[in-house]
């Protein structure tokens, strides 16, 4: 099971963040999640919203250059080393992470995890065969 | 096909009656240049030549040429040939390098400038049924009222849009039907992209376009034609000679044809001002041998090209120019190396990206620094970093492999970098504001 991530594209410079915010909240588009990479010249803002396809026509509407990529969500319980485990399953059968970020909900006291690897069907195989539950778009939204 | 010509006894002249025509011309503009231009009658008696020593082109290469730095000088009635009572209209360069330069014309040349311009709105299909939707700039700038009074000529309904407001543009050409497009590469460009993206693709009824005043590539000119639904066609022109038209391009696409009934043109050694055999690179030369009130002998363009005589398919028999790789002008020179703005177009287009850039030339430490702002785009973009720097790395090797030298990328938002709706600023060199 994956989710879907909308990342836009932000020329380095001041306020290039706060548009894309802007307009997405103008909007009604609710963010979960929010992570960025950059290097010297730009960034690459990665979201998970409430209505990625509402989204995404939000950001193209204001001519920005984005893409929907598919992202594995789950879900860590709230302890030390359970981060570490599910790296480490990853690892262990050498799949690397192109990125990851996490965000913790306090009230369901779940820490939540953003993953993507390359090989997304071999990662959720992988972790559903250890016990590692993925989160489904609808079960992100409530969590 | 069945082939149509504006003048077909002209266009399809034999090649010997061509340069009959232009020596008997050539010998009669010189001696009108030599008794009412006392200028160039100076500079001719300075390089020891006299109207008696002009029997025909073969002779041409005696006469001196005549520079940008001499209209400079001449400014504003130095060159002019005729009283201004006899002139009826002056046109001017858009004056993006030093001082503007002024050409008048008298009723024929205006005549003469717009049969050329009619001979390259039929040569890209167009007849009296079309609807002419000119989007040059009218005013100083040639462009506009070239075409339009090409386009008279031949009949069209002629919408003269001039440039901006892209929005009304693109309304007229869908509530008026507007099938052939005249403006800059870059404009037409600019409104295929918007055209696309407001998902309006149908609703224009363009067949054919008529693009000159900047260099363009042929990867720009698919991407034009692929945006637009239409046959885009070259056509060149400079104020100085009379404007768009002194050459345009025929459904082949091969090159463009010069209207050397009115126009004579030689490729020479820019450094030593050799001509040059036929087929061999150098910079273009043109001599006006029918205009009367601003006739210019060997006119340097600073454009490199190279001529062609080979027989075209099209019927037309008039010498076929190359689509010129640049003006000198426009050639930079970045730690010693030549780079012409053309070729980081092509190299963008052939990497799947918009043609959009800008060029950043400055000096720190006595070293030229070189960066090119390209605008992202959804080709060139993905979630991850690493494939983004990857293509930028590519993009960045591919550059150096065109050009010669490395060159700092930057990708900037989409639609940030300025877009023309004249001609394009591709360059911006820091260093002359010091020299």
């Amino acid at each position: 099971m994956s989710v879907k991530q909308i990342s836009v594209f932000i020329e380095n410079k001041s306020g290039g963040l706060a548009a894309i915010t802007d307009e997405l909240a103008a909007e009604g588009i609710n963010l979960r999640a929010l992570s960025m990479a950059d290097n010297a010249d730009f960034g690459i803002l990665r979201l998970i919203v409430d209505d990625v396809f509402k989204a995404g026509n939000v950001l193209k509407d204001h001519g920005h250059v984005y893409t929907i990529t598919d992202v594995i969500a789950v879900a860590a319980e709230d302890r030390p080393g359970s981060v570490a485990k599910i790296i480490s399953i990853l690892a262990r059968e050498d799949i690397s992470l192109d990125y990851t970020y996490a965000f913790f909900q306090k009230k369901a006291g779940l820490a939540c995890m953003i993953i993507r690897v390359a090989d997304m069907d071999k990662a959720v195989k992988l972790l559903g065969k250890n016990g590692i539950r993925t989160l489904s778009e609808e079960e992100l939204t409530m969590v | 096909m069945e082939k149509h010509y504006y003048q077909p006894e002209i266009e399809t002249m034999p090649v010997e009656k061509i340069k009959e025509h232009q020596s008997q011309c050539l010998v009669k503009q010189v001696r009108h240049v030599w008794d009412n231009v006392p200028y160039c009658r100076k500079k001719m008696e300075d390089a020891g030549v006299r109207p008696e020593d002009i029997h025909g082109i073969e002779d041409l290469h005696k006469l001196p040429f005549v520079t940008k730095d001499d209209l400079r000088e001449a400014y504003p009635y130095g060159l002019l040939a005729k009283p201004l009572a006899d002139c009826v209209r002056i046109q001017s360069t858009s004056g993006t390098t030093g001082r503007r330069v002024v050409a008048f014309y008298t009723q024929h040349d205006l005549d003469l400038w717009e049969d050329c311009c009619a001979r390259a709105i039929v040569a890209a299909g167009g007849s009296r049924e079309d609807v002419v939707h000119v989007s040059y700039g009218y005013g100083l700038f040639t462009g506009g009222p070239g075409l339009n009074g090409g386009s008279h000529k031949v009949g069209c309904l002629t919408i003269p849009m001039s440039s901006g407001n892209t929005e009304r543009q693109i309304q007229f050409m869908t509530d008026l039907g507007s099938t052939i497009l005249c403006c800059t590469p870059s404009y037409a460009a600019y409104l295929g992209e918007t055209i696309v993206e407001k998902g309006l693709k149908d609703e224009i009824k363009l067949k054919a376009g008529i693009f000159g005043a900047e260099a363009w590539t042929e990867e720009m000119r698919r991407d034009i034609e692929e945006k637009l639904g239409i046959k885009a066609y070259d056509i060149y022109g400079l104020t100085e000679i009379s404007g768009p038209g002194v050459a345009f391009e025929c459904e082949e696409q091969n090159g463009m044809h010069i209207n050397e009934d009115h126009f004579i043109a030689e490729i020479i050694d820019p450094k030593t001002g050799e001509v040059l055999p036929e087929g061999e690179k150098g910079e273009l030369v043109f001599t006006s041998i029918t205009k009367e009130a601003f006739p210019l002998l060997r006119y340097r363009t600073k454009d490199l090209c190279v001529l062609s005589r080979k027989p075209c398919s099209c019927g037309r028999t008039h010498i076929r120019m190359r689509k010129p790789m640049g003006r000198s002008d426009d050639m930079l020179i970045i730690r010693g190396v030549n780079v012409f703005p053309s070729q980081i177009e092509t190299v963008l287009l052939n990497a799947g990206m918009t043609p959009n850039y800008q060029i950043i030339v400055d000096r720190k430490n006595n070293t030229d620094t070189f960066d090119i702002n390209v605008e992202m785009s959804q080709e060139m973009f993905s979630d991850n970093m690493a494939e983004v720097s990857n293509r930028e790395k590519e993009l960045v090797a591919s550059l150096k492999g065109m050009l010669g030298i490395q060159a700092k990328v930057h990708l900037v938002a989409p639609k940030s970098i300025t877009r023309s709706e004249g001609k394009a600023v591709r360059v911006i060199d820091k260093r002359k504001l010091y020299e």
